[in-house]
């Protein structure tokens, strides 16, 4: 699949599977809840203080939802078309990452532990995040909003192969 | 008493207890740095009964506490692994394979050399190699005993290790320390930063014993004086003063840390550095483990045409000396101290010709560093504006612009790269130039970043990594072509799957090599 090379980008072919397109919904509800974090103290402040309350204070609270709406809007479908994984008997890759794009490549043969992650609003969507460890402090490659089943057969089918690779890794 | 099986029984290594002298130096240790806190109360409280018996209570917890951590400490070294059980109420037991030591550290302080004892810290590989779970440490153990550890933790040879023959082997002398190098003490913030924390320590002391500067008659005197002077004047004194201090306070700590400095390769497959004159260390690297060397520079150093040389290994401790195989010595020395380490000539390594980054890469470094400067300056005028009093800011931060320009300038003017016959050679940075050499076969895994400005400029930073030193080591801002082929070259078969255009680039990366030697083929 030699798919022809955007200039500036690194010359290699995205990794073979997308992550599942529940993992839209899942990132634009972190990004509603941010909203809330950001703009409830903002509004409860507003309201306390009343009249009193300084005029800047509704600007950055309009601001602060304006821009955070904008992101839940725009920025998930982006992510879901750009996050992308791929597990070969070799290697582990990955792209990531939306202003920073990130490929990593980890072979297989490196992988020392292979963690299956479902946090709370994952579990929401039936989702779930893999990390996958080397011996470096800088390794750990994360594979996010994976629909639950194919996170267990991976960590499942990654684990079975790394437990056949003898030494540790390093 | 047992007959002979064809399986020998598995016999149970015994349990070992840190040093009985440990039941003195341990309360020794903790009543020192108790003391200050004691001699206030005895001070302030003279002739009251309560205080002392405070005091007195205090001096005996802190005895029984010492003695209950030698009574609950124990360790020993299977055929397989290292154990150590440690505490009372909270009990830790840690257990590490031996085939994960990877450095031993013996540090003798000067209480524990004047009983005979060493602190043995053992350094091991692991995901988190920075938390502290990645070492284990007996304090402390006779000497005897640290250097029978430090021979058995690192020698992987089926033979049990420490025979007489093997202890009277010298070792190879690799380095040993020259006075001339003191010249660069001053030049390093390590020295530096050493003097800060002295200064600190002693500022403390002085505070805790509710002694202010102000009390000691030299000092209140030359207040005085300087008080009556310019203010020009007492900035220049001052200034002329904290730098002298800060120098020679630098060839003490130099001195201090480096005082019978020798860097030895040992008939057990290890480097080892031994050094200090107060507080004694001895650190050893496992060779087989060494993953490459880097060459260290900080701008001083470097105007004064020195450098450091230090050691990738896993299981090092981060503070600012963590891997120096070195003082701070003239450059070549630093370069011909890693060639030696890593057992390569120094054009294969630290002193390769490194191909320089493309002139996006220049751009790129100098609108980082000309940008926030620019920021500041507006910030400055902006401040200036609306403060009279600060109105001579605006202008004076002008100075900022050329200065950040040259900072962008120099730190495109040290990016480099190349790949040898078996490592990764990097460099970047101005006020702390590194040039790092990673052993190609010591890299597991790759990961190209690119930012939005980066694409538009067809750059991107290619970071090799790895389970030594840092965890990572980057080739900043190279052509998004010659990054991917730098990677596929430096470990043939790994990228290659993924590549967009499998013969777009017959780049000469790696020209210096058979492009598949010495690589496993699957």
């Amino acid at each position: 699949m030699a798919t022809a090379t955007v200039p500036g980008q690194p010359p290699l072919r995205p990794p073979a599977h997308q992550v599942s397109p529940r993992a839209v919904r899942w990132w634009q509800l972190n990004a509603l809840l941010t909203l809330l974090v950001l703009t409830v103290p903002q509004v409860v402040v507003l309201l306390a203080l009343g009249p009193n309350a300084p005029s800047w204070l509704a600007i950055t609270a309009g601001a602060t939802a304006v821009v955070v709406a904008g992101y839940a809007l725009v920025v998930p479908p982006l992510l879901y078309r750009i996050h992308r994984w791929e597990i070969t008997d070799e290697a582990v890759y990955t792209l990531s990452g939306w202003l920073v794009r990130e490929w990593r490549i980890a072979p297989i043969s490196r992988v020392q532990t292979v963690d299956t992650e479902h946090g709370p609003l994952q579990q929401l969507f039936k989702l779930a995040t893999v990390t996958v460890t080397t011996a470096s402090a800088r390794g750990p490659v994360k594979i996010r909003g994976l629909a639950a089943d194919d996170a267990a057969e991976l960590a499942r089918t990654l684990t079975e192969t790394t437990q056949a690779t003898p030494g540790d890794a390093t | 008493m047992s007959t002979d099986t064809t399986t020998p029984p598995a016999i149970e290594t015994p349990w070992r207890r840190l040093d009985k002298r440990m039941l003195v130096v341990g309360p020794l240790n903790s009543l020192g740095r108790l003391l200050p806190v004691v001699a206030l109360l005895l001070i302030t409280g003279q002739g009251d009964v309560t205080r002392l018996w405070i005091a007195l209570a205090a001096a005996v917890l802190v005895v029984a506490a010492g003695v209950l951590r030698w009574r609950t400490t124990r360790y020993r070294i299977t055929a397989d692994r290292v154990e150590l059980h440690s505490g009372w109420l909270r009990r830790e037991r840690r257990s590490v394979p031996r085939d994960r030591i990877r450095t031993v550290d013996l540090t003798v302080r000067l209480l524990h050399r004047a009983f005979g004892l060493s602190l043995v810290r053992v350094g091991t590989a692991s995901g988190d190699s920075f938390a502290d779970a990645g070492s284990l440490s007996l304090d402390a153990v006779s000497k005897a005993e640290a250097d029978r550890l430090r021979r058995a933790l690192l020698d992987r040879s089926p033979v049990a290790a420490g025979t007489a023959a093997e202890a009277a082997a010298p070792g190879q002398e690799i380095a040993r320390l020259d006075w001339a190098w003191l010249r660069f003490a001053p030049l390093t913030f390590s020295s530096l930063a050493g003097v800060g924390a002295l200064g600190a320590a002693v500022f403390n002391l002085f505070n805790e014993l509710g002694l202010g500067p102000r009390d000691i008659g030299a000092v209140d005197a030359a207040a005085d004086r300087l008080a009556g002077t310019p203010i020009w004047l007492g900035i220049a004194v001052l200034g002329s003063a904290v730098l002298a201090t800060a120098v020679v306070g630098a060839l003490v700590v130099f001195a201090e840390r480096w005082f019978g400095y020798r860097l030895t390769r040992e008939p057990d497959g290890t480097l080892r550095v031994r050094r200090g004159l107060l507080t004694r260390r001895s650190l050893s690297v496992s060779e087989q483990r060494l993953r490459g060397a880097e060459i260290v520079e900080p701008l001083l150093l470097r105007a004064g045409k020195g450098a450091q040389c230090r050691a990738l290994s896993t299981g090092l401790s981060r503070d600012a000396q963590g891997g120096a195989l070195q003082p701070p010595v003239p450059r070549g020395e630093a370069h011909r101290v890693a060639s030696a380490a890593l057992r390569a000539h120094p054009l294969e390594i630290t002193q390769a010709p490194l191909r320089a980054h493309p002139p996006a890469a220049q751009v790129r470094r100098l609108s980082r560093s000309v940008v926030p400067a620019v920021v500041l300056v507006a910030v400055a005028f902006g401040v200036g504006a609306t403060v009279p009093a600060a109105s001579w800011l605006g202008p004076a931060s002008l100075l900022l612009v050329p200065l950040a320009a040259l900072l962008g300038l120099d730190r495109y003017r040290n990016l480099g790269h190349e790949l040898t016959g078996r490592h990764l050679v990097a460099r970047q940075g101005s006020l702390q130039r590194r040039t790092v050499a990673l052993q190609r076969s010591g890299v597991i895994g790759w990961t190209f970043r690119q930012s939005l400005f980066q694409r538009r400029s067809g750059l991107v930073s290619v970071e090799a990594i790895t389970a030594a030193g840092e965890g990572g080591y980057t080739v900043l801002d190279v052509a998004a072509s010659d990054g991917v082929a730098l990677a596929d070259a430096a470990i043939p078969h790994l990228l290659t799957p993924f590549l967009a255009l499998p013969t777009a680039h017959d780049h000469d990366h790696g020209s210096r090599v058979p492009p598949h030697g010495a690589h496993p083929t699957d």
